[in-house]
């Protein structure tokens, strides 16, 4: 039984540091694009996508730490990540991103 | 410049900000005893408040929310000092805080503390500051140009 539970541990540690290579990889190719991107729509997606990667990188270190204090920091990066991609799509659209009077 | 339609902002904002006010306020109230307390809790609310104003502008937004936040620094400041303040009351130092235990209708037995308080003013005043910024910074042109 005991040696289940080891087996099982080391199996839950040892996949979550191949998917936070993973995410790491996917990160750095993201950064690429965000840097090189030719137009800046093709930056905010990259951003966008970036802010995702980062709640799953949040996600994997709290299974990594046997912690569940990091649940509302990945609900936190979701809904800024939201607010700060509408924001960027409507400076883009219209150029500003409040409006005075939208009727 | 065409008019856009954005019924799906508007759709979804409806739906987003009625759940991140109310992860605002468990935030807010989740303060003492886990991640979370009155300056995280006010800026959510007032990332709320700001996607609102993003999706339906200014005009209808203080039809909506006739609040100016300008107000709401002072008041958060007040409840902060005057929970210092009700230290002195009972011969105890300034912003001395304590606490008891309550039976509540719902929650059974409760611990309240005065430090929610505290936290209610830290609160109301990051929300003021916040929302006064974002909408000076939104408001300062467009009034003689009209964009």
């Amino acid at each position: 039984m005991e040696e289940m539970l080891n087996v099982t541990q080391s199996l839950v540690e040892y996949t979550t540091l191949i998917c936070i290579t993973g995410v790491s990889i996917s990160l750095i190719i993201l950064l690429y694009r965000a840097i090189k991107g030719p137009s800046n729509p093709d930056r905010a997606v990259a951003l966008d996508i970036i802010g995702i990667n980062l709640m799953a990188l949040a996600g994997l270190i709290a299974i990594l730490l046997v912690t569940t204090k990091f649940n509302d920091v990945i609900l936190l990066i979701g809904i800024l990540l939201f607010i700060g991609t509408v924001a960027l799509a409507k400076f883009l659209e219209k150029g500003v991103i409040i409006e005075r009077d939208m009727d | 410049m065409t008019r856009t339609n954005d019924i799906i902002l508007r759709t979804t904002t409806t739906l987003i900000a009625f759940i991140l006010l109310g992860f605002s306020a468990y935030l807010f109230f989740a303060g003492h005893n886990a991640p979370g307390g009155g300056f995280i809790g006010g800026l959510m609310t007032s990332a709320a408040i700001v996607l609102m104003y993003m999706a339906y502008g200014i005009k209808s937004m203080e039809k909506i929310l006739p609040i100016n936040f300008r107000h709401v620094i002072p008041v958060g400041l007040l409840i902060a000092a005057l929970t210092g303040v009700g230290g002195l009351l009972f011969d105890q130092p300034f912003l001395t805080q304590t606490f008891a235990y309550f039976q509540l209708p719902i929650l059974g037995k409760t611990e309240l503390a005065t430090a929610l308080l505290f936290d209610l003013g830290v609160y109301l005043a990051v929300v003021g500051v916040t929302m006064t910024i974002i909408l000076t910074i939104a408001n300062d042109r467009g009034e003689e140009e009209g964009v």
